[in-house]
């Protein structure tokens, strides 16, 4: 995974509630077995005329300078609905590192995790003044993890929370996976206790597999 | 809504909510701020991610950790239409179900297939099949993985590289959500179905209104509903943005699932339950958020705009923006009006509807085919209208049809298909034509949800038949149900 460790740039303003992952990338853009090629599918029913991949000139994401943004500013529960981590595949390789919302839906929030795409919870006041800046297309920010702080268009720091274990998994770009396999004694030990104390958890699992 | 780790800080040992007893079973690590590593017991796939999964944790150089505990089923992709195969509208769709099938060959999980008569819709199959049980952790790359709450599941939906984590590890690493409880006072009078709660739930507290909290639904409408009703509310919850919902198991629950194919069976049921009766929160046990809401005031909900929280009353009206609460909220109700083509002011049941469709993991199950077909019975569709039932699963379907269920939703109008996700989300290919709204039991309305530019309005399989039938939205208890369900003996 990349690494996020600082993120300078220009944030795109997305001030709607609710935008789902189906409307972050339409299920017909799905259509590959693969993770890459996903950018231009991004907002793909705002950001093109129906069927083509002709732009809508007035989408945030097609106006300068927005289409070089690193960040979005959103509103409530930004990537609610389906799972589909290609929403936020789309957005990485869009160039967008880091959402800021007041909410978030919990799977696309754990999608970004893994992705090396910071999700930013911020109040409704912090995050609508930060939309405000955005809007003023000379603006830039700076998202520095180490430090949790964002530095807005005016030089003002604001500090976010994040979990510190999500934290130093985004700064390292670790490998959950690996992290976890160096447990595997405790899971394993977990495993040998429980076919005792539930056995039916793993009785017909057996079965089906003899 | 999530934000950082939610500590345990109200819990009390001694009197846990069902929640905190199935966290506190399957923590293999505390990892510290309120994170724990859980022990999954049941992980199901299908083949939108299921192949994705596998492959990702071969190109990692791993094997599943237990593919004993790995089970599979098709439903995404695949066709609905009669004499389907691996061909599919959806193009594409072949190369997802080889990939998922050749991995999942490679590494001997057996998958459900697609002509199996144990196929259906991954949130419909694994209660019905006994895979999700009472007490288990279950995961499964779907958002709406929170159905099987309903049988005493702690369920939830995940993505793609977190199924591989899931798999090769059978673990996840996951943050304590806190918890809610949401009790349903009352009981629902007739032609207000699950569906209608949980509609008037999000349209009551809004669409983050769950808070990314762990739900547990209790009250006496929850005791009284049936275990499909129960599956609509868990399934629902995820609209609601809850991390997933859980109903503890009751009577219902135990008899739902003795005999089912993946349930223990003999000594092995009699020590499961007597565990699972274990399961239901203490008395004092501490909530981080608590609602309620009367269910004996509830009517038959349909939705208008572009998403779940945007609901009415099916006697009331569309909506006018400018109520909205703050400027964020009023700028996506006044795009939902005009993505919906709605006047503020209109009554919903003058809205004309010009497709209908009875399905998806939220209202796919027989007890919810029976509501419509009761609608239905002698009726037809209206000129013009396009209707589609397709149930959840193919055991549903050969239920359904045992019961002579198929002939009346034929004989309405309505096609009747194959088991699957179908136009609950359009995926190119399938469509519902030159159709432009259509009334839908699904759990989505978003943009573009079913279809391009096709609007959704979300309603429970009694309204949709009741409005497949008028040819506008229309409460079903206009209709009064034209007589008994017949049972046809096979």
């Amino acid at each position: 995974m990349k690494p996020f460790v600082l993120v300078d740039g220009i944030a795109a303003p997305f001030p709607r509630d609710n935008v789902d992952t189906d409307a972050l990338i339409p299920s017909r853009e799905t259509q590959s077995v693969v993770r890459t090629g996903y950018g231009e599918k991004l907002f793909a029913n705002w950001r093109y005329q129906p069927g083509t991949r002709i732009e809508q000139p007035d989408f945030v994401l097609n106006r300068e300078p927005y289409r070089h943004a690193d960040l979005l500013i959103a509103g409530r529960n930004f990537g609610c609905g389906s799972s589909r981590e290609a929403a936020v595949w789309s957005l990485e390789q869009f160039g967008i590192r880091c959402v800021v919302a007041q909410s978030f839906g919990s799977i696309f929030r754990n999608n970004c995790i893994r992705n090396g795409v910071l999700p930013v919870v911020l109040d409704e006041a912090e995050s609508s003044r930060l939309m405000a800046q955005a809007e003023q297309p000379d603006a830039r920010f700076t998202v520095d993890l180490a430090r949790t702080t964002i530095v807005d268009a005016e030089g003002a720091e604001v500090a976010f929370s994040i979990d510190p274990l999500e934290q130093e998994m985004l700064l390292a770009g670790l490998d959950e996976v690996e992290l976890t396999l160096r447990r595997r004694e405790a899971i394993e030990a977990f495993q040998r206790r429980d076919r005792e104390e539930r056995p039916w958890i793993w009785a017909r699992a057996d079965r089906d597999r003899a | 809504m999530t934000t950082t780790s939610t500590e345990r800080t109200g819990s009390r040992p001694n009197a846990r909510t069902i929640i905190e007893k199935i966290w506190d079973q399957h923590v293999v690590v505390d990892l510290g701020h309120g994170s724990a590593l859980l022990h999954l017991d049941r992980i199901f796939m299908h083949e939108k991610t299921g192949g994705r999964m596998l492959r990702g944790v071969r190109d990692g150089g791993r094997q599943p950790a237990r593919p004993e505990l790995v089970f599979g089923t098709f439903d995404h992709v695949i066709d609905t239409q009669p004499g389907r195969d691996d061909t599919t509208l959806f193009p594409g769709g072949a190369e997802f179900i080889s990939l998922y099938r050749d991995e999942a060959r490679r590494v001997h999980v057996p998958l459900i297939e697609i002509d199996d008569p144990r196929q259906g819709i991954v949130h419909v199959v694994s209660p019905e099949l006994g895979i999700a049980l009472p007490g288990t952790t279950f995961v499964c790359g779907d958002s709406h993985t929170s159905t099987v709450g309903a049988v005493g599941a702690l369920a939830w939906g995940i993505g793609v590289t977190q199924g591989e984590h899931a798999i090769a590890t059978q673990t996840l690493r996951q943050r304590w959500p806190g918890t809610m409880r949401v009790r349903f006072d009352g009981r629902p009078g007739p032609g207000v179905s699950a569906k209608d709660l949980a509609l008037t739930l999000i349209g009551r507290y809004g669409a983050t209104g769950g808070r990314g909290r762990a739900i547990e639904l209790t009250g006496p409408a929850i005791e009284a509903l049936d275990m499909a009703g129960r599956m609509t509310l868990c399934n629902m919850a995820v609209e609601f943005d809850a991390w997933t919902a859980i109903i503890a198991p009751d009577d219902k629950t135990m008899a739902f699932l003795e005999g089912t194919e993946y349930a223990p069976a003999g000594a092995a049921w009699d020590q499961a339950v007597a565990s699972w009766r274990r399961l239901p929160s203490d008395d004092d046990a501490h909530f981080d958020d608590e609602l309620t809401l009367d269910a004996g005031a509830v009517v038959p909900q349909v939705t208008w705009g572009t998403s779940p929280e945007h609901v009415v009353a099916i006697d009331g009206v569309v909506p006018d923006p400018s109520r909205a609460r703050d400027a964020a909220a009023r700028a996506a109700a006044e795009r939902a009006l005009a993505y919906s083509a709605l006047t503020p002011g209109t009554a919903v049941e003058t809205v004309p509807v010009d497709a209908a469709f009875i399905g998806s993991c939220t209202n796919s199950r027989l007890d919810d085919l029976r509501a419509a077909a009761a609608i239905l019975r002698g009726r037809r569709v209206a000129e013009g209208v396009l209707a589609i039932c397709v149930p959840g699963s193919t055991g549903v379907k050969h239920a359904a049809e045992a019961e002579g269920l198929d002939e009346v939703f034929r004989e309405a109008g309505f096609e009747w298909r194959e088991s699957g996700c179908s136009l609950c989300v359009y995926i190119q290919g399938d469509s519902f034509g030159t159709a432009q709204r259509v009334i839908s039991t699904t759990n989505r309305n978003f943009e573009n949800r079913q279809g391009a530019g096709v609007r959704s309005h979300l309603a429970s399989p009694a309204t949709v038949a009741a409005s497949a039938v008028t040819g506008h939205i229309t409460d079903p208890r206009r209709l009064a149900p034209a007589g008994p369900i017949r049972v046809v003996t096979p």
